[in-house]
């Protein structure tokens, strides 16, 4: 029925899921990173995660994945051509993932920061006024409901984050959108295979929407919801 | 250190691809804002056969990446034999799609159309109930309460939200390149090929989409300052004590 | 501890570096969408012509070769980057390629052709062509010749990353032509049962002013980094071995009844 392609379809889903997932990794580590120095007292700080954020929201996020993935190379050839090492991979995997996760790193940095603001500033002092340390103050009582307030912002995200992972085929990376780009050229037949890859994103937003909802409920325990 | 020369020969292909990149962009938005409003009113109808519908179409276009719905169109619906026929009958409706100008202005303008009637659905569903009960006092017909409370209302209630989403057109509009449109990206990609030198390329079109980008949130500032005046920090006013 | 793990990185990273001047190992890299020359399998793997070739040189070099799929807009970048040693991804020996990268031999020779649909009174003349749209590969000697001779004078060049693209829009009646390797078209379009109802529109052309042949080159060559004089050398002798006994031969029939070498 997909004149053979279904195996490779399948890598293909399993390696876009990867990408995403990945690149999750890499944009909450930044996020959270890009958040702590936005609301740092040092201007040094401050200054370049205010760059940061505002150059890569304003970047389409293929322009900047044909940026890092063309011009990577040419770094690390320039790099490596001075150091006399042999090559280092800038495969399309590894560009990807890099290039997502630094994109979405500074959309979650806005995230946290709203979040991390959220929280009442009264309950912070009230655990200094009980002597916990600025640790305690972090892991007991600013994290836990920060993240309450940040998973919505998180979840939206992530949706928008899944699929800009079918930008990877751009740069030739095999993913579920290449294969499918492949299969349709060789038979001529796009539609059916791109459908294909339309199915396949509604069920990775399907089961996304899942797994946020749990997270959300189980982070808003003890919450009221206003009566809407 | 800069090869000038790449940015410079390609000048007027990257001024032309700026001027498609702001049509795709504005076209969009205003084509699906206009149909996103009455999607947005028949949306939130407690009716599932009425509001289903619409449903299904906002779950498909915001479920699906719009790369993915470009080449559906572009290249899908071309391999189809009856469509072909439409396009050597001449037949206007089609010919939309022959052309990828065509293609990507419905693409675009349908994804924005789902995300904006969603925006506006939830803008709708926040309404204040106090608002609608007076209206209901005053004696406002169903479709009049619509036209004056409840729309406007939410269209200023959804603007920080929409705001944002008119910054995702913008920046998803570079797919056009992938179907041999001449927008900015694609002038970039064109240069890139042709000098082998990704960064000037990118870099020069990156820097043209932020100004772009400061643009469309300058004017969304500007928006915000008329029609969400009340929501302002209140300045002290000259002449009054405390 | 530490000190010990670095000197075995830097011993693992200058070995790397002394293998590579062996050229026992080749890292190929070709498209994988330009049929019949290359191609993608349905289970991920590249084969066609330029891919047997390859294997073959590698055979006489006895050499291990492996290989990478590259997109064409990045080939040589990559090339450079080190990415891979060598393309053979029917790449034209051209001037301006020649700038940045060596090219081994020709190891054959295409024509460009116009490809319309059956019937058309279409040629590469200027004239007739003028207020038409004419489909390329973006980076192609194609596309070369078409913005260098064609674009500004009112001719509509569409350029795509990949030429099957070109010929899906081709039988979708969006283009009125493409300009492309006649060789590439006969084996990747016209042959198969997507490309009924076309045909080559004029002559194919190898160059008909001293500009129109520098642009179109001289013949498909393997490229190569500059510096790797040692690989050249190595490839430029295998490829005289296999031409001269007969394992370029049997290969190109496998693909073409006609000889494609070219004198």
């Amino acid at each position: 029925m997909l004149h053979g392609y279904a195996p490779s379809l399948l890598d293909g889903a399993w390696l876009t899921f990867q990408v995403a997932v990945l690149s999750l990794v890499l944009a909450l580590v930044l996020g959270l990173a890009g958040a702590s120095a936005k609301l740092s007292k040092l201007r040094v700080l401050r200054a370049p995660a205010v760059l940061y954020t505002t150059i890569v929201r304003g970047i389409p996020d293929l322009v900047m994945m044909l940026l890092v993935f063309y011009g990577g190379q040419m770094l690390i050839n320039m790099a490596t051509d001075a150091l006399e090492w042999d090559y280092i991979d800038v495969n399309p995997f590894v560009a990807g993932v890099a290039t997502l996760g630094f994109i979405f790193g500074a959309y979650f940095t806005e995230t946290f920061r709203g979040a991390f603001l959220a929280v009442p500033a009264g309950q912070l002092e009230a655990g200094a006024a009980y002597g916990m340390s600025r640790r305690q103050i972090f892991s007991r009582i600013l994290f836990p409901q920060m993240l309450r307030h940040a998973l919505p912002g998180l979840g939206n995200n992530w949706q928008v984050m899944q699929k800009s992972t079918a930008l990877v085929s751009i740069i030739g990376l095999s993913d579920i959108t290449w294969l499918a780009d492949q299969a349709g050229r060789s038979t001529h037949q796009p539609f059916l295979f791109y459908a294909v890859v339309c199915a396949f994103y509604l069920a990775m937003t399907a089961l996304s929407s899942v797994v946020f909802n749990h997270l959300e409920r189980r982070y808003s325990v003890g919450v009221r919801r206003s009566a809407a | 250190m800069i090869e000038w020369s790449v940015i410079t020969d390609s000048l007027p292909q990257y001024a032309s691809g700026l001027w498609l990149t702001a049509q795709l962009t504005v076209l969009s938005l205003a084509a699906g804002l206009m149909v996103a409003i009455p999607l947005a009113v028949v949306r939130i109808s407690p009716r599932r056969a009425v509001s289903g519908p619409v449903w299904v179409f906002t779950y498909f276009f915001r479920g699906t990446p719009m790369l993915v719905q470009l080449l559906l169109i572009y290249y899908g619906l071309g391999q189809f034999e009856w469509v072909q026929a439409q396009w050597q009958a001449e037949n206007a409706f089609w010919l939309i799609f022959r052309e990828p100008y065509g293609c990507a202005l419905v693409t675009f303008s349908l994804n924005t159309c789902a995300y904006t009637t969603e925006i506006l659905a939830g803008a709708l569903r926040t309404t204040p109930h106090g608002e609608i009960e007076a209206a209901q006092a005053c004696g406002m017909s169903r479709f009049t309460m619509l036209r004056r409370i409840l729309i406007p209302g939410a269209l200023r209630r959804a603007l920080p939200a929409y705001s944002n989403e008119a910054i995702f057109m913008l920046h998803g509009t570079a797919i056009a390149s992938t179907v041999t449109l001449m927008d900015l990206t694609g002038a970039a990609r064109n240069a890139y090929s042709q000098h082998f030198a990704p960064f000037e390329a990118f870099i020069f079109a990156g820097l043209l989409y932020l100004t772009l980008t400061f643009a469309l949130v300058g004017l969304f500032r500007l928006a915000e300052r008329r029609w969400l005046a009340h929501l302002q920090p209140r300045k002290a006013i000259k002449g009054h004590t405390a | 501890m530490i000190r010990r793990i670095c000197l075995m990185a830097a011993l693992a990273i200058l070995s790397q570096n002394a293998l590579a001047k062996d050229w026992t190992k080749i890292r190929f890299a070709t498209e994988g969408a330009y049929p019949p020359f290359n191609m993608t399998a349905p289970d991920g793997s590249v084969q066609g012509f330029d891919v047997d070739i390859a294997n073959a040189l590698c055979e006489q070099m006895q050499a291990e070769c492996s290989w990478v799929k590259q997109e064409w807009d990045g080939m040589i970048p990559a090339l450079m980057g080190r990415k891979f040693d060598a393309i053979a991804a029917s790449m034209s020996i051209t001037e301006d390629r020649k700038k940045k990268v060596d090219f081994s031999d020709k190891y054959y020779a295409t024509p460009l052709g116009l490809v319309a649909a059956k019937g058309s009174t279409l040629k590469a003349d200027l004239a007739v062509l003028k207020g038409k749209r004419i489909g390329v590969q973006r980076g192609t000697v194609a596309d070369n010749f078409a913005t260098r001779f064609w674009a500004s004078e009112g001719v509509e060049v569409v350029r795509y990353g990949k030429q099957e693209e070109v010929y899906l829009d081709l039988a979708a009646g969006r283009l009125d032509a493409t300009w492309v390797d006649a060789l590439e078209a006969e084996g990747g379009f016209l042959n198969k049962p997507a490309g009924e109802g076309h045909a080559f529109a004029g002559p194919t052309i190898f160059g008909r002013t001293a500009d129109e042949k520098a642009v179109i080159g001289e013949g498909v060559g393997v490229a190569i980094r500059k510096k790797d004089t040692e690989l050249k050398a190595k490839i430029n002798k295998a490829l005289a071995e296999i031409r001269a006994n007969g394992t370029y031969d049997s290969i190109r029939k496998k693909y073409f009844a006609q000889d494609i070498y070219g004198e």
